[in-house]
Formats: structure tokens, sequence, C-alpha cells
């Protein structure tokens, strides 16, 4: 029975295409994890039901697979009991029902390649079609056939010798295969691409900082823009009705000195709204004017529809790295409604139109300035959640402050280029939390606390669950109304990515990468 | 001071170096290396290295390196190696520092963790009979000798200075390490545990009370759970030592700077 099952399996993904159709429509395969977030809206809930409050207790290690490294970051993808994750310049295909590899593919990292700012790591892959789209850390978005691993195309997005890189999941949506760069802390000029799916020929690019005689390039001095930072390094949403794509900006250049770039420094720090067909700018809206902390706008966006003032608009809900929560009319940009969500020190609050009014002498300085959020910021990558059955959006949130320094900058290609530094309070001083935020307002519900700031995402459930990790390696689930825990597993590895669930034979089963082992949990039956 | 501390070291450790070094072996003047400068390293360092291991490089998103020993390098040679080449995947090489940029970041790093060898007042023989007649072995333990309740003191002399060591020995509540943490946890029967935290997460604490023992909680099944910060079991012995009895038990233990 069980060969069979598995030769089953097999033979199902290797017939699958995943029409952008199917993507588009993912809540009718509910099974299945078809994109970084589930679906184009970048909720990260899954309609699954069967680990529910009342049995999840009984959830057990269905398997784990190792990783040939460690610090795994990955949200995988799973088509019709195929799990395919990736690491940094890596993919494998992994058998659903026992964690055993199918295939693995790899491309050689250069030995001159030098992560600037972060880790080697790759947090997941995007599929369309017969294809599984890897983005490389030397730069190159990779198709692979999903039944063997074989290159279909491989093209050059970026030079890493100047600092770029790639990390992110890629965005598959009509006709077109989005990706981000890496490099906000290496001087280099932010962009987004798109590329044919089919043919892996360029299709747009969308420079994050505008060059002169471009709108927004006025919000910079002399040639600050050409080392404006604007890092994209982090995956987007889509509509498929309005036909746009959402992307967070990161920080500019250099990260805690502003002095050599007076203004506003467009479009850093930045959600824009970009037409899929051609990659023009349809409209932004800037969190962080001017940044010196190094608060990347680099968030999955969650797209919704709710009533404000008795209208059923569009939205678009960030939880910022700023420590600010917003919500914005995700077909105009406009701002609606703004509040934090975590311990900050910076602002006095938001005006009218969303913009921050800055406390004085919260800027980094030469002797230090103690600021609440430190530079990793209240929320950094790791993805929030959208759960359409409670209208919350869960957000883990760290709870940390740093004195920041500023210091001189000098540019040099493929060199670190910061500006200064921070010095973090003692981890007795700093925590976590999942908090449980109104959708359409920000407005707290409740709030889980972490013995330490959290680098895990957070996955809901329609079995009414939230599902998060912990530095300490805990993975937990809480009741999605209420915030009480109700299940713990120890995995033995800090926990930095997001959670994703799928089914197996018909049944739920959840996973999490801890450090170098994916987990995959089910009911014990 | 820091910077003050880093660069007394070098002179400590190139004194050294000169008292044994015979004349035979002495290069020409023009043939000596120029000494590192951590003052100058401490700007590479704030330039390049502050990003992961905070301004002061008591860590962040990379580890602290305040340390007295550092996880992957014996000596500054080998740790100029290191910057030089990185320690993938985390973090990058500078390839693009000269010779005399890593040498003086890699001083100033190697400084960041350890003090000055001081020229303290007090006998250390003295010390060690005090250590001993007080019953600091009772908690401490120096190179294997003791109870493993209390901070192991075998390179306390490397660690803190001697008015660091007066202050703890005086008043140990105002000096308290970084990542020692007094707890009380009660459990539902009642039963209260003092210990020393060893370990904590969410959801858990394991603990180690003043007999070596174990303790595993999960804090749901505790009734109460204290932090005590700012409490030591340590006893003041401001009253107890005379100056010049703290003087010598500071110069025994300024003397414990581990093994190399």
């Amino acid at each position: 029975m069980k060969p069979f099952a598995l030769f089953f399996f097999f033979c199902s993904a290797t017939v699958a295409q995943v029409s952008y159709e199917r993507i588009v429509n993912a809540d009718k395969e509910p099974g299945n994890w078809l994109t970084y977030s589930r679906d184009l809206q970048g909720h990260r809930f899954s309609p699954l039901a069967e680990i529910n409050s009342q049995n999840v207790s009984r959830l057990k290690v269905k398997w784990a697979f190792q990783f040939p490294q460690q610090t795994n970051e990955v949200s995988p993808i799973v088509i019709d009991g195929i799990v395919y994750v990736t690491g940094p310049n890596a993919a494998a295909a992994l058998d659903g029902r026992t964690g055993r590899s199918l295939w693995t593919w790899s491309r050689p990292l250069p030995s001159d390649y030098r992560s600037i700012g972060f880790g080697h790591t790759n947090r997941g892959p995007a599929v369309l079609d017969d294809k599984l789209f890897v983005a490389t850390l030397d730069g190159y978005l990779v198709a692979l056939d999903l039944k063997n691993g074989a290159e279909h195309w491989s093209s050059k997005v970026l030079d890493y010798k100047l600092g770029y890189s790639m990390t992110m999941a890629p965005l598959a949506i009509d006709g077109k295969v989005v990706v981000g760069v890496s490099g906000g802390e290496a001087g280099i000029r932010g962009f987004i691409d798109a590329y044919d799916p089919k043919t892996g020929a360029q299709s747009w690019r969308f420079w994050t900082i505008p060059a002169p005689g471009e709108p927004g390039n006025e919000t910079w001095s002399g040639d600050a823009w050409k080392t404006g930072g604007g890092a994209t390094w982090v995956t987007g949403s889509y509509d498929p009705e309005l036909k746009l794509i959402y992307w967070g900006v990161g920080n500019p250049g250099p990260d805690w000195n502003g002095d050599d770039r007076p203004g506003d420094n467009l479009y850093t720090c930045s959600l824009v709204a970009l037409d899929s067909a051609t990659g023009k700018l349809r409209w932004y809206f800037q969190f962080s004017p001017h940044d010196t902390h190094d608060w990347d706008a680099t968030h999955v966006p969650m797209l919704f529809d709710a009533q404000i003032d008795g209208k059923l608009r569009k939205l678009v809900a960030v939880a910022n790295r700023n420590a600010f929560y917003y919500v914005l009319d995700r077909v105009t940009g406009r701002f609606i409604a703004g509040k934090p969500y975590a311990k900050q020190t910076w602002a006095k609050g938001l005006d009218a139109k969303g913009r921050p009014i800055p406390i004085a002498g919260s800027d980094p300085a030469k002797e230090g300035n103690l600021v609440w959020p430190n530079a990793n910021g209240a929320t950094v990558w790791f993805s929030p959640s959208y759960d359409p059955q409670t209208d919350l959006v869960y957000v883990a949130t760290r709870e940390i402050g740093a004195r920041y320094f500023k210091r001189d900058t000098p540019y040099k290609p493929g060199v670190g280029f910061f500006g200064g530094g921070e010095d973090e309070l003692p981890p007795d001083d700093a925590w976590g939390a999942i908090k449980a935020l109104r959708a359409e307002s920000g407005e707290l519900r409740w709030e889980f606390k972490l013995h330490s700031p959290p680098w895990a995402g957070v996955l809901s459930t329609a079995g009414g669950l939230v599902f998060s990790g912990s530095d300490e390696g805990v993975f937990y689930a809480l009741d999605a109304r209420t915030g009480k825990p109700l299940w713990d597993f120890q995995t033995g590895g800090g926990i930095i990515a997001n959670p994703i669930s799928f089914s197996i034979e018909g049944h739920q089963v959840i996973a999490i990468a801890a450090d170098r082992v994916l987990y995959a949990f089910e009911l014990a039956r | 001071m820091r910077i003050f501390s880093a660069t007394v070291l070098f002179v400590v450790f190139c004194s050294v170096l000169a008292r044994g070094a015979s004349p035979q072996q002495a290069s020409p003047p023009q043939a000596v290396p120029a000494k590192p400068d951590p003052a100058s390293g401490k700007l590479i360092f704030e330039r390049h290295c502050s990003l992961c291991h905070g301004i002061d490089g008591g860590g962040g998103r990379g580890p602290s390196l305040r340390r007295p020993k550092l996880s992957h390098v014996a000596d500054e040679q080998s740790l100029k190696g290191l910057i030089e080449n990185g320690y993938p995947p985390e973090m990058p090489p500078a390839w693009f520092l000269t010779e005399e940029e890593l040498k003086n970041t890699a001083a100033y790093v190697f400084g960041l963790g350890s003090v000055p060898q001081e020229k303290i007042a007090g006998d250390p023989a003295q010390g060690r009979q005090l250590y001993a007649r007080n019953g600091c072995s009772s908690c401490h333990r120096i190179e294997g000798q003791g109870s493993s309740f209390a901070p192991d003191l075998s390179d306390v002399g490397a660690r803190r200075g001697a008015a660091h060591l007066r202050e703890t020995l005086r008043n140990p509540a105002k000096t308290m390490p970084e990542d020692f943490l007094l707890v009380e946890a009660v459990t539902t029967s009642g039963q209260a545990i003092r210990g020393i935290r060893l370990n904590e997460d969410t959801f858990t604490i394991q603990l180690k009370d003043s007999q070596s023992r174990f303790y595993s909680f999960r804090k749901s099944e505790l009734r109460d759970l204290k932090k005590l910060r700012g409490e030591t079991p340590m006893p003041a012995y401001a009253s107890v030592l005379s100056e010049t009895e703290l003087d010598d038990l500071i110069a025994f233990l300024a003397s414990q700077r581990g093994k190399p």
C-alpha cells in the first residue's frame, strides 16, 4: 500500500502543471501551498481545519528533513504531496509523506561572493506551470523543471561584486516572475525586476531610487541617489483584479548617517504599487522619510477588503519595522489608519496623511541615542498573517531598543556602507510577542508574550490556530481568538522561518524550518 | 576607556616580547613591524563590523566579542586571518583592508574582552588563603576546584579589573554579571526553589540551586516565578575583610587569567 501511495504521489507531481489560474484560486486546493504566502494576497492563512484548538495538543512529528547547512529560513512550496525547499544556491523536492529527497539542485557559489549585512540563506521558491523558480545569492534567477530539478534557464539579475544579492522567494504571477534584491547595507541602487517565466527574458525593471530627471530624484542630494540603497529583499503581494504588485522597499544608504542625503530619499522605506504589465509606478507610500535607523519597509503586504466608514474598501496593511501598523487604500495608496503596535520613541504619531511626526533627538549620534525599536525593528522580514475568520492580523513583534551611533561613511563598491551602528539593550531588557491586531485599524485585541524578540513568522489556520516559533527553538500554537497557548514543541534550533500548512493523504500537516531541520507535524491518530 | 585598556594591554604584550628577545635575534630597526594601533582598529571596526557585532563589540545580529576567549581564534594573528578571510556563511571577508588595518582591527577586537594586567598592592598567596578560609569555593570554582553554583573564576582576572573586583567583593549586588540571574520558582504545592537561571524560553525554565541540583519547570505549572534582578546569594565582604585582606584577595583573583 505505502509503496503504491508514494508512487502515486510522485506520478501526480510529474504531471502537475501549476497554472496561474490555480494560483489565483489557491483557496480551491487548500491542501497545497502554491506561493510564498499561500495566496497572492500575502495572508499566510491556511483554510485547513483538521487541526484545531480541541486536538492540537495531539500534534507529533511526522518527519524531519536535515538541510546540508545551518540557519534555514525557507517557506516551502507544496504541490500535490511534493514539498519544494530551497537553501543558499540550492533547491530540493521532498516526498511529503516521509521527507525523503526526490531530487536536488545546486549552483556553485563563486569564491569571491560575499553577503554584506546578512547570512547565506534563501527564503523559498516560486512555482508557475511546470517550473520552480529560485533566486540565487550570486544574482541569478533560475527556472528548474518541477519533475527533476533540471535547469530550463537562468538569467543574470545583478552583479554581486557591487554588493547586490538575492535571498527572497520570487513572486510568480500571470506571465511574470518578479524578484527583488538584497544589498541595502552595501550602497546599491535597488530595483524590482520581472522576467518571462517561459524564456527568462527580462520584462521590465523598476528602480527604487529615481535617477536625475525622474520624479522623486529631487528628494536626494547630488550623487547620493547612486548609492541610495532601497533594497527589495522580501516577497511582495499581488492583486489579480487591479493587476498591481505591492512591494516593500528597504532603507536608504548609508543606514545610520543621513548627512549626505538630505531629503525624504524616495522610494526608500516605502510601499510601491507597480503595474504588473509594465513595472510603472502607480503609487507609493513612504513610512519612514529620510530613515536613519535601518527601518526597511520590506514586509509582506496583506491585501484584504473591509468596511471603512460604511463603505467596502480595497485595503493593504503593513506592520512596519518602525513600530507602526498602517492601513492604506490599495487602489490609490491613500492613508486610512495607523498606530503603533510596539514600543517606539522616535515619533509623536502620524499626521492626517500618515507621515510620522518625528521626536527631536532620536537620530543616531556620535555618543549614541537610545531609541525604540532597535535597528532590526518591531518586526522584520518574517511574515505576519491575516485571518479572514477573525479579521485579525497576527504580528510577531520585537520589543527592543538600542543606542544608535553615527559614524563616517566612505563608499567603496562591494563593501559595507553603514554609517554607524547600534548597541542593543541587554537580553533581559527585551522581549517579544505575538500581537493580534484588528486588521482595518491596528487596535490591539490580544498579545502573547515571548521570552525574547522573535525571528519567526506567523501562520493562521481555519482551525482557529496561530503557529509561530521562538529564538529559543520552541514551535507553538495559540488560540487565534484569545492568544491562549495550546501546544509547544522544542525543536532544538532557533526558528528563523515562516510556518506553512498543507495536506498529505487527506490529513493536515504543519511545517517549520528550525535551524538545520525542516519539521513536519501531524495529529497522532 | 576601552581604547586605553586595549592600548595598555598591547604595550604590556610588546614589553613581554621585548624582554624575551635576545640582542642577537633583534631585527634592524627598519624591519620592526609597526605596532598595531587599536585606536585605529576601533574606527575600522565601527565602520565595517558594527552592523553585526554592535558599535562597541557587544553583539547584535552577530555574537558579542567582549569576552576573554573568542570562539574561533586563539590569538591576534589568527584573528587577523579570520577578519581577512571571513567566517562563512555569516561573516564576509574584509578583503579590502590593508595588512596594517587588519592588524589594528585584530588588536582592537582582541583587547575588547580582557582587561590588562595591573600592578596590585596585595599578596596573592595571602589572597589564596583568604579565598579558602572564607569558603569562596563553596559557590565558585577555579580550574575545576570548587562548586559550579556561582560564576567560574578561572579567568576572572582577564575579565575584571581590580576596581571591579573590589566593588564586587564589597557590594556584589552592584556589579552583577550580565548573564547571571537568581530566580525563585514556587510550585503549585507551595515549594519555593531558589536558584541560578541556566536557560529559559517562553514555556520553560531550567535552574540550579546552591547544592548544584538541576530543576526543570514548565512555567504553566508554577504558582509563581520571581526574577530576582539585582539580588545575589553572595555575601558582601565590606565589613568582613580588612582593606589589606581585600587587597590580598583581589591580587589572588586578578592572577586568575585562565589557561592560554
